[in-house]
């Protein structure tokens, strides 16, 4: 990686955001909290034509939800008066909160996604100053069966395809939608997922899928990590197999895959469902570089004891080389790792619940 | 008196240029929902803070006319009378 770039990290906590940078990514300076008593559970970094934009769903208790952006490094800060998001009066429905900012592919410049509560996904085509509601998805049959997670009913991950118009979407509880017309409509792809907690472990839809994540080398390959499962699809979510063997536990909230090599992905497992910490305290990031075949267990700059979990968003890569994997925990300490997982420093402690990470190496 | 005063909490006063007391004119008896209507013409963010995209008061905001909790009266169709006073404030939430 280049010494004379520098890593941005945002931090997204139930109480605040923080912005960490470095040049390292192994010694980092904090900025002070900004949004103070607003949680922020979603987070965009677009690096996309040579401009960095950090993109922040907020929400305040008081307040509601919004959208705001920043186009200098958290210096100001821009909200579109009207909102970047919001129903029609006649959806009959308000936005609770934004899980997701996802920006589209090189490809696609301007495209930014978002997955929102209630569930629903949103689509912008200026950088993510104002979305469109995605109505095929909006207007499924299957909405009135989708249900609420503890955290909320939520589109809580987008995946657009960069090789194709197809777009990959998990919700909790519901499960993988895939659309393969650029989000016009929309098909449940959960074949080989269990919904043990339905009286068939099997359904068509209702999974309660915790994240996603796209393999870097074959766009039709997605790794998921379940309500309990891990799994892997080979065909765009027309078929998952477990690929849970070799982990501590099946549980857990985070999956992240490799920007660039085929077959490597993330996890950080927990135990459940009656405890939900690492297990046995250990707190650990298991790597897998052949698809799940065999996973490693990565501790080395880890706490010995941890008792929090970490949230489905709150864990990202970056894009460098070697890429740098960040995580956050509910207890408020932040790691990073430089070298893929292999070794970890601790970027802070003592914030208030991590909700999301994303970091991204920027122009100076 | 034909007006009515509405007094903004603090974290909302950046969006009434820094007041913390609006007086709208009010000639004629009108809803709190139809104040909340002219306070917030050219101001879309002070709306959205507010009220939501349904047109509901959002659960920790809390309106006052003349002393008394609108949820406790008609909630948005609580009847102003011009000369009265209109308190937002916002309710005890967040940890």
């Amino acid at each position: 990686m280049n010494d004379q770039a520098t890593t941005v990290l945002a931090i997204g906590t139930k109480k605040g955001l923080w912005l960490a940078t470095s040049r390292n990514r192994r010694s980092w300076t904090l900025s002070d909290p900004l949004f103070l008593m607003q949680e922020v559970p979603g987070v965009g970094i677009d690096t996309r034509g040579g401009r960095t934009r950090i993109l922040v769903g907020t929400r305040s208790e008081h307040w509601g939800p919004s959208v705001v952006h920043s186009d200098d490094l958290g210096a100001t800060w821009t909200e579109p008066e009207r909102g970047s998001i919001g129903f029609d009066s006649d959806d009959g429905a308000a936005l609770e909160r934004i899980w997701q900012i996802q920006p589209d592919s090189e490809g696609r410049p301007g495209v930014v996604w978002a997955g929102c509560e209630p569930i629903s996904v949103w689509k912008s085509t200026d950088g993510g100053e104002h979305f469109e509601l995605n109505r095929g998805l909006w207007d499924h049959p299957h909405r009135s069966e989708w249900g609420a997670g503890y955290g909320g009913a939520a589109a809580h991950t987008v995946l657009p395809s960069p090789a194709d118009d197809s777009i990959h979407v998990a919700m909790s509880t519901g499960g993988v939608y895939r659309s393969v017309d650029g989000g016009t409509s929309w098909e449940p792809r959960n074949r080989g997922i269990s919904a043990y907690f339905l009286p068939d472990p099997q359904p068509e839809f209702g999974q309660c899928v915790h994240k996603i994540a796209r393999d870097a080398g074959n766009p039709r390959h997605l790794y998921a990590q379940n309500h309990h499962g891990v799994y892997a699809t080979p065909d765009a979510g027309d078929t998952w197999t477990s690929i849970a063997e070799g982990l501590p536990s099946d549980f857990g909230f985070v999956m992240l895959s490799h920007p660039r090599r085929p077959g490597t992905a993330w996890v950080i497992p927990l135990k459940a469902d009656g405890e939900r910490i690492p297990p046995d305290g250990e707190l650990a990031v298991h790597r897998t570089d052949d698809g799940g075949g065999s996973w490693s267990r990565l501790h080395r700059g880890l706490p010995t004891r941890e008792y929090n979990a970490v949230l489905r968003d709150a864990a990202a890569v970056d894009a460098a080389d070697p890429v740098g994997v960040y995580f956050g925990t509910r207890g408020g300490s932040v790691y990073a790792s430089a070298d893929e997982g292999e070794s970890f420093v601790e970027v802070a402690s003592h914030l208030p619940d991590v909700l999301t990470v994303r970091a991204a190496v920027v122009a100076d | 008196m034909d007006s009515v005063s509405v007094l903004i909490p603090t974290l909302l006063r950046p969006l009434v240029e820094g007041r913390s007391e609006v007086v709208l004119p009010a000639d004629a008896p009108m809803t709190v929902g139809g104040l909340l209507d002219r306070l917030s013409e050219g101001r879309p963010l002070l709306e959205r803070r507010i009220r939501d995209e349904t047109g509901a008061l959002r659960r920790y905001v809390n309106i006052y006319v003349g002393g008394e909790d609108v949820r406790r009266l008609e909630l948005l169709d609580t009847p102003v009378e011009p000369g009265d006073t209109v308190m937002v404030i916002q309710s005890v939430a967040g940890g």
